[in-house]
């Protein structure tokens, strides 16, 4: 066995020894959360200024373009530079310790796939400052907004999405590498922990979904400057191809972002509880359906751009069909909590606040997929209001509680519980409050990504947009957590959880630089 | 040397783990600047040049540092099997990615052909979009006339499909085929059988290569058959040139693997890098089948 250097080494060379040509896990998963956390404020700083545009109707500091700038940015950052590194660091964190496993399978291969994101960030954010002006055509980039009349940053933000597609094909690689290969003997796939189960399902995912971007914005790239016709009526292409191929790659993705916090929650829930999860088998099941039907609903997002009746029906089918296997879900944390000896810690709460808001997302998630009705919600605030319960309330509020859940086995500490408390309340209630009146302002007929609103909107997006600056300032409250974690607090035990269990309650915390080099036996 | 490679099978081997390495964010530098030179090109900036050259320099650089490292730990025996296994499983995932690579570009193929282009035409509902954008526009494939003629001029032409591609299909058929007998002559130690093999596989390869960029100028400078041909030439020139570059990533790959061999870095149960290649090699060997099928052909 070679032994690793110890990062003991100090000064200013050593730090960036350690921190840029790391091959540790626990390293790497810091970067990514990290990475992810000064990303959420970036993103987080875009929404602030959406919503102080949208709180009073007419106001001019902010011109048309700029505004679809920032949402366009908005999107792009808090999907691929919050939401899904957050995920990943949390997996590089935990799938080794959970599966008894040394490392990551490919430490350095690890390592490359985060440190390609500063760079494509670097890119993508620089597009504010091109000249002529960053993208403006929303997150989905539709042709031919991105291509005929795509301003000229447009090329750099498509190969910054290159990059991001590189990064999180490595990432998804190695993670499906590690939970097949590096799982301690004796744990069979259906002995994991559902959380790397979760992962397992998503790294496919990720798999087979990034390339069909890149493939995507290949040809918006070949179509901007090479006289390709992929999405040019004129030559024999379609806008709409661009569609098909960007929701072939946006359905999977969405699910991208809720697989893994399945699968956190599924860990949360049963500590919590003190219980163990209901119907283990059928989550898992539940998960993979959601995923193979994720690659047959992509449809649903087009419902209204003229796409053939048969096709409407069979993508409004297959769409509410999901809401079967994620009922089951639902039905199994409430059934893993019922006679449960349950308890309230922060993680908990997140936990729970995930399944009611998720289910709120989830229906009207239904409502959306029903083709007469979507024909009326296209395109409005309601749509906006269905992915951010799902994305925030949902994606978000799961990642929240990892952190929570798991940083006492990071640091060593526990966090402040009160603060936990006061935090989760600020973040629960003000989400409600700047997310749920844009249903009703959708229901209304105000349509998305416009920088102005008729006044008798006015209400209801002052209401929002409160809840919203809410929820920003809440969040400092979450790094003001984190940093004081780090620094000091109660020492937690090894289990950390008193209903917790699994391999990673076995290391003493904060876990230690290496863990499992010899890999435990399970019975 | 022998002895030590043989050692790595030994299943008591605990997970290599490598040190701290520079070679992940020298590569991430380098993709950088590759970024940066693309989106500066097609802006005709000059600067991109610099980009590119840096970029692909570091991109060298790192390829030829981060696999000799990788090479040298495996010849002093340091991998084992479970090491192995995870190399199997990644090379897999990586190939089933550039499969959807490819999905995504057949799928834009398909599309035209089954809807944008007969709904051009007015053979598919909604008829609308026939009479109010090009009424005189007819539906045909492969598409010679666009929708718009002076936007897009038509080729004049389209390749045959037996004629080169026939002879490519045969040629990169035989490939595999040879790869794969170097492959057998591996397991069994005969190593004029491996090199043999390999070294007629990137013969074989090149000279599809050769025969492709032959194909290609014909259909600039005879056929009129030209990117901005409309989307029988986007589809034509984007999945042919994308197989192309994997056809010149595996040649390489192809080349590194037959230097190796000539060094004697592999064993008859120890040669994963080996068959990585042949994998890839394989793949775009199928690759090529479905374009010749649903390319030229059909």
């Amino acid at each position: 066995m070679t032994e690793i250097a110890h990062p003991s080494k100090k000064g200013v060379i050593a730090w960036i020894e350690r921190w840029l040509f790391t091959t540790n896990h626990k390293d790497i998963g810091t970067l990514y959360l990290s990475f992810s956390l000064s990303l959420f404020f970036v993103g987080g700083f875009m929404a602030m200024i959406i919503r102080a545009k949208l709180a009073v109707p007419g106001q001019t500091w902010i011109s048309p373009n700029s505004y679809n700038e920032i949402v366009t940015l908005h999107g792009l950052i808090m999907i691929f530079g919050a939401i899904m590194p957050a995920f990943v660091g949390l997996a590089n964190w935990m799938l080794p310790l959970m599966l008894g496993a040394p490392d990551m399978a490919l430490p350095r291969m690890n390592n490359w796939s985060f440190w390609i994101l500063p760079f494509a960030f670097f890119i993508m954010l620089m597009t504010l400052v091109l000249p002529g002006s960053g993208p403006n055509f929303g997150w989905t980039m539709y042709a031919p907004l991105s291509t005929t009349y795509g301003p000229p940053s447009t090329d750099f933000l498509i190969v910054a999405i290159h990059l991001l597609g590189i990064s999180s094909i490595l990432g998804a690689i190695n993670i499906i590498a590690t939970i097949l290969n590096l799982r301690a003997p004796g744990m069979t796939l259906m002995k994991m922990p559902i959380f790397a189960w979760g992962w397992l399902i998503t790294a496919f995912l990720l798999i087979a979904a990034m390339p069909i971007l890149a493939g995507a914005v290949t040809m918006m790239l070949f179509d901007r400057h090479f006289g390709t016709s992929f999405f040019n009526a004129a030559g024999g292409g379609d806008p709409l191809l661009y569609q098909h191929a960007f929701w072939s790659f946006g359905h999977p993705e969405v699910y991208i972002m809720i697989l893994p916090g399945f699968g956190i929650i599924s860990e949360i829930i049963p500590t919590f509880s003190r219980k163990k999860l209901f119907g283990r088998n059928f989550m898992i099941y539940a998960i993979a359906s959601i995923a193979i039907l994720s690659f047959l609903v992509w449809g649903h997002h087009m419902f209204v751009t003229g796409i053939a009746l048969k096709a409407e029906l069979f993508f409004m089918y297959l769409t509410m069909l999901i809401a079967v296997p994620t009922g089951i879900k639902v039905f199994n944390w409430i059934g893993t909590m019922f006679r449960g000896s349950l308890s309230f810690e922060t993680p908990m709460l997140f936990a729970l606040a995930f399944i009611f808001l998720f289910t709120i997302g989830g229906f009207s998630g239904l409502m959306l997929a029903i083709v007469p009705a979507d024909f009326n919600y296209h395109g409005t605030y309601f749509v906006v209001a269905h992915f951010h319960y799902v994305l925030v309330a949902g994606a978000l509020f799961s990642i929240m509680g990892a952190i929570y859940y798991w940083i006492p086995k990071w640091t060593g500490h526990y966090y402040n519980e009160t603060l936990g408390q006061i935090h989760f309340w600020l973040s629960f209630i003000s989400i409600n409050v700047a997310f749920f009146p844009m249903h009703f302002l959708g229901l209304a007929g105000m349509p998305r990504r416009i920088v102005d609103y008729a006044t008798p909107y006015a209400d209801f997006n002052m209401l929002s947009s409160i809840g919203a600056f809410v929820f920003g300032a809440s969040q400092l409250l979450f790094v003001f957590m984190i940093i004081q974690t780090i620094r000091g607090g109660n020492p937690a035990s090894a289990q950390v959880w008193e209903g917790a269990e699994g391999l990673e309650w076995t290391v003493p915390s904060p876990a230690p630089y290496h863990t499992f080099q010899t890999p435990p036996h399970i019975h | 040397m022998k002895n030590s490679t043989l050692k790595s099978n030994h299943p008591a081997l605990p997970y290599y783990l490598p040190a701290p390495s520079r070679w992940p964010f020298i590569g991430s530098i380098g993709l950088f600047f590759l970024a940066l030179s693309i989106a500066n090109f097609v802006h005709d900036n000059l600067i991109g040049h610099y980009f590119f050259f840096a970029g692909a320099l570091l991109i060298a650089y790192m390829l030829f540092g981060w696999f000799s490292t990788v090479i040298s730990e495996s010849m002093h025996g340091l991998y084992n099997q479970q090491l192995d296994r995870t190399f199997r499983w990644g090379m897999l995932w990586f190939i089933v990615s550039e499969i959807a690579f490819f999905g995504i570009f057949f799928g834009a193929l398909f599309y035209a052909r089954q809807f944008a282009v007969p709904v051009l035409g007015g053979d598919l509902p909604p008829i609308a979009t026939h009479d109010l954008l090009w009424p005189q526009f007819h539906a045909s494939w492969p598409l010679l006339k666009n929708p718009n003629p002076t936007t897009f001029p038509g080729a004049d032409a389209v390749i045959p499909a037996f004629g080169i591609p026939a002879l490519n299909t045969f040629l990169l058929l035989s490939s595999a085929a040879f790869v794969t007998w170097a492959h057998w002559g591996l397991t069994k130690n005969r190593r004029w059988q491996i090199n043999l093999g390999l070294a007629i596989t990137i013969l074989l390869g090149v000279t599809f290569l050769c025969l492709q960029a032959y194909e290609y100028t014909e259909a600039y400078t005879k056929l009129n058959l030209k990117l901005s041909s409309g989307i029988y030439g986007t589809t034509f020139f984007m999945l042919t040139g994308f197989h192309a570059a994997h056809v010149t990533i595996g040649l390489t790959m192809l080349t590194v693997i037959l230097v190796r061999c000539l060094k004697g870095h592999f064993q008859p149960h120890h040669h994963f890098g080996f068959e990585a290649v042949s994998w890839y090699w394989h793949f775009v060997d199928v690759v090529w089948l479905c374009l010749f099928v649903f390319v030229y052909w059909l």
